[in-house]
């Protein structure tokens, strides 16, 4: 008798245990992922919704908000500056993000070449991606310096006029552009790098058999065998030009007049220097939906494509 | 003969291409060459009509002004402490949360992730408002920490590492679970070994984020003596008639940390890269 008891005990106590091993293999996954989770949700989820509540009223930080439903988000339609800080943003996100990945491309093919010092060439083309936004923004102030920059002591020596580069609208934006590709050429090369060398060299070898000059394994090899890394780059490449700030702050500061304020530069200015916190916020969510948008499309497109290839 | 010619060809191809690369990464050093340049010359000579392109008098008076002028060591000590502990506390986090994301099947799992992906995607002006005042409300205006933790959790290395571990084989964690081994162990003792690669490159990128911060530490140090470098740099070059010298050399002084980050673990960028499946 006490013996079969001492069995039944044994029994359930195997079964509670095979129970709470079985609960506790259920609750690792979520044990593991919490730290990150509660990260995000107190400084990310969490300040998104409260931007959106914010965006519906009109409030300075300091004081009572006033409920203005969907008030904000019609002046934001109707707000010229709004349309030209937008309109900026795309002009600067088209010429960075095509110039940076079609150069980090051409820079890719060549250094996957068996050349003398190709690894010292690869980390110096990287390198700028290492460099504050602020060094890279205050460097670029000083070298496109009007009188004393080096870029017009450059010009002038070639024979060529100074460029009054900041302090005109019409040359405020190129000059960003070129620092902006400066600084993202090597993230992509280096992208690039490492989807070339996943292509196994025996299609390369199987299509110089047929005949297939360098152009046409180009085409017909490379290219495609690229698509994700081309995917991949483009929604990281446009997040970058569209949340793009430290660089524009220090460099130009959205000026000369308007003329390089993106759309986070005019968020910023509502938000700290005339401390309209509604309408700033419904700017910002206007830019998330925004991004959002186009980074589902470019999704879909690489999901189809894949399915084509 | 025509195998000779062919090998002479892919060599004169092969010299011009390496003469434009090279070309290319002599522009590219440029600017950081210029910063150099400008930081170790006198101010007569970077206030010229026409610089010249390399320095004729050589001084450290940039350097002496910074260290006299600046909180200096307070920057460089509180900018490493925020990317020290940034990069110990986010690299770790996001290997343990990339690893569930890729090896764990549970309920919600694509919709968290999707949700992770979704916070990539939020640029920090959206919420920089309701954010401070979260911090503010936890008292962590004007500390380090303030700083840290709302950056610690990273959506683009919690990616990373799910693509990099999406390829570790099931049945290694299969056979160290039936040797009795728990989880957070096998985790610690079979996936880490496994993740160099992914290591390096979350490090990297890691420690250049906490270490290059700028918009998030502007809102939330406020106090100059708990400045970070970056902060201290836009303070120099937003003065009235900037001394470009000192700026030059208070920027190349913030960057060598980093370059010695970047030269550490560049051998391994691209491998690591590669192995992250971001291809």
């Amino acid at each position: 008798m006490p013996r079969d008891a001492h069995m039944l005990n044994d029994v359930a106590g195997r079964k509670s245990r095979h129970v709470w091993a079985a609960r506790r293999r259920f609750l690792v996954p979520y044990v593991f992922i919490s730290p990150n989770l509660a990260l995000f949700t107190a400084f990310s989820f969490a300040p998104l919704l409260y931007a959106v509540y914010i965006s519906f009223h009109d409030w300075s930080l300091i004081g009572d908000s006033e409920y203005l439903g969907l008030g904000n988000y019609v002046r934001l339609f109707k707000d010229k500056l709004f349309w030209q800080a937008l309109a900026n943003t795309g002009v600067y996100a088209a010429i960075t993000v095509s110039a940076s990945m079609a150069f980090g491309l051409l820079l890719a093919v060549g250094l996957n070449r068996r050349l003398p010092g190709r690894t010292v060439l690869r980390s110096l083309y990287f390198l700028p991606v290492v460099v504050a936004a602020v060094a890279t923004g205050t460097m670029a102030a000083w070298m496109f310096n009007d009188n004393y920059g080096v870029v017009n002591a450059i010009l002038v020596r070639l024979g060529m006029g100074r460029i009054a580069w900041l302090s005109t609208p019409q040359w405020a934006l190129p000059s960003l552009a070129i620092a902006t590709v400066w600084v993202r050429l090597g993230f992509n090369m280096i992208v690039y790098l490492a989807a070339l060398q996943s292509i196994p060299s025996l299609y390369y070898e199987a299509a110089k058999i047929d005949g297939a000059n360098a152009f046409h394994q180009f085409r017909h090899i490379t290219l495609p065998l690229l698509m994700p890394a081309t995917f991949l780059l483009l929604v990281l490449n446009i997040i970058y030009s569209f949340q793009v700030f430290d660089l524009i702050y220090v460099m130009t500061g959205g000026g000369p007049g308007f003329s390089t304020t993106m759309v986070v530069q005019y968020i910023y200015q509502a938000a700290f220097v005339t401390s309209e916190m509604g309408y700033a916020s419904a700017m910002g969510i206007v830019l998330y939906v925004l991004i959002l948008a186009f980074t589902v499309v470019q999704w879909r497109a690489s999901r189809q494509s894949e399915s084509v290839l | 003969m025509r195998a000779l010619r062919r090998r002479i060809g892919t060599r004169t191809s092969d010299l011009l291409v390496w003469l434009a690369l090279t070309a290319g990464a002599l522009v590219m050093i440029f600017p950081i060459y210029w910063m150099f340049a400008t930081a170790i010359r006198p101010r007569t000579e970077i206030f010229a009509s026409l610089v010249a392109l390399v320095p004729h008098a050589i001084t450290w008076d940039n350097f002496a002004a910074i260290w006299q002028r600046t909180p200096l060591l307070d920057w460089a000590g509180n900018s490493m402490f925020i990317a020290v502990i940034g990069v110990v506390v986010t690299v770790f986090a996001n290997l343990l949360c990339g690893y569930t994301f890729a090896k764990f099947r549970f309920p919600g799992r694509d919709l968290l992730f999707f949700a992770i992906l979704g916070a990539l995607m939020i640029p920090i002006q959206v919420i920089i408002v309701p954010e401070f005042l979260i911090v503010a409300q936890l008292g962590l205006l004007n500390s380090p920490w303030g700083v840290i933790l709302p950056r610690a959790a990273e959506a683009f290395g919690i990616f990373m590492v799910r693509q990099f571990m999406v390829s570790i084989p099931d049945e290694l964690l299969e056979a160290a679970r039936l040797d009795g081994a728990g989880e957070f162990n096998i985790f610690l003792r079979v996936v880490l070994p496994l993740s160099r690669p992914i290591i390096a490159v979350l490090v990297i990128f890691t420690f250049m984020w906490r270490w290059n911060d700028f918009a998030w530490p502007l809102v939330v140090l406020t106090d100059h003596a708990q400045y970070t470098l970056p902060l201290g740099l836009n303070l120099l070059r937003g003065e009235n008639n900037p001394e470009w010298g000192q700026v030059m050399a208070l920027a190349l002084l913030a960057l060598l940390p980093m370059l010695a980050i970047f030269l550490a673990f560049q051998r391994h960028l691209v491998q690591g890269i590669a192995s992250t499946g971001l291809k």
